[in-house]
């Protein structure tokens, strides 16, 4: 059986390794995380990986530029945001009032409840005096 | 945040209404950039936009000022787009599986194929109008609007692993499609 070279074992290894680093050039490109020794000194000897962080940097870039381009909304944008608050404000403000009056109703009918019972605790009690100054008279 | 927006925001949480349309004037075209390149189309932004400023009105008093007002207004049309694009991906049975594939090899919509004098800018834009939405949007918060992961995470409703894997799937797909190595054009032109 024919063993493979060094050269061919050290291209299939150098292979895998860009594969496992695939997914995780573009964050070294993106400078955040630094890449652990062993990855550098792939990278460093590795010409495909290299190209492919280069590739990364340029995306990345071309990405962040993305971020002063400013579009124009089409005419009307503006207008229809601030009406569509307008009018939720509007609802809001009705809702609000019901709810206050629907509060001012049921504020009413517990202080007329409380009175009407008041009353007629005092006219029990005032019945119940009569009863006792009667039985004792 | 300039002094001026912190100065409307102020105003604005105290009940100013007035305030809070400088604030929309001062802001809507950035929010309507941000919720296009989300979502992809004028009518849906649009509506992102709309969504997103009555959210950020009724919750203004929520805002607590230690980031920037267009931060936490990105925030909101990022989460406003996810829904709508939440409602779009159940209507058409968008699904990401880890195998599907991300490029699109149509040559009609190849950035490749299209004028060579197009600056990286334009290509990048167009390439990113063509990923799924749900890729598309954790590139753009991530590499154009500079949003930390757990941010984005949050207000795309899924988990911070899942952002990150969906961030490396969008940024392999636009790297392979615009700046192929040697082997991989041939590979995407079958």
């Amino acid at each position: 059986m024919r063993t493979p070279s060094k050269r061919n074992t050290a291209i299939e290894l150098a292979s895998d390794m860009c594969l496992a680093l695939s997914d995780q050039l573009a964050t070294y490109a993106e400078g955040v995380d630094a890449a652990p020794a062993d990855v550098r000194a792939h990278i460093d000897s590795c010409l495909r990986c290299q190209a492919e962080m280069v590739q990364y940097r340029r995306l990345l870039r071309g990405l962040h530029t993305l971020r002063t381009e400013v579009l124009e909304p089409a005419p009307g944008t503006l207008t229809g945001i601030l009406a569509h608050i307008e009018h939720a404000g509007e609802r809001r403000a009705v809702r609000s009032l019901l709810q206050g009056r629907r509060g001012a109703y049921l504020g009413g009918i517990a202080v007329a409840a409380t009175a009407a019972g008041a009353a007629g605790a005092l006219v029990l009690a005032g019945r119940a005096r009569r009863r006792a100054l009667n039985i004792a008279s | 945040m300039t002094a001026d927006l912190a100065e409307r925001v102020a105003a604005a949480k105290a009940g100013d209404r007035s305030a809070f349309d400088d604030l929309v004037r001062a802001t809507y075209a950035d929010a309507y950039t941000l919720a296009y390149r989300l979502v992809g189309n004028e009518e849906d932004a649009r509506d992102v936009v709309q969504d997103a400023y009555l959210r950020a009105f009724r919750g203004l008093k929520s805002f607590r000022g230690d980031a920037a007002f267009s931060t936490w207004l990105y925030r909101i049309t990022a989460n406003c787009a996810s829904t709508l694009i939440g409602k779009r991906a159940r209507h058409r049975h968008e699904v990401i599986d880890d195998d599907s594939p991300l490029v699109d090899t149509r040559p009609e919509i190849d950035p490749e194929a299209r004028s060579d004098a197009a600056s990286d800018r334009d290509r990048i834009a167009a390439a990113l109008d063509e990923l799924p939405a749900s890729l598309r949007a954790v590139v753009v918060l991530r590499d154009i609007y500079d949003l930390p992961h757990e941010a984005i995470a949050a207000e795309l409703g899924i988990s911070e692993a899942n952002a990150k894997v969906r961030l490396h799937r969008a940024r392999k797909s636009l790297r392979e499609k615009l700046f192929p190595l040697r082997g991989e054009d041939h590979a995407h032109a079958v």
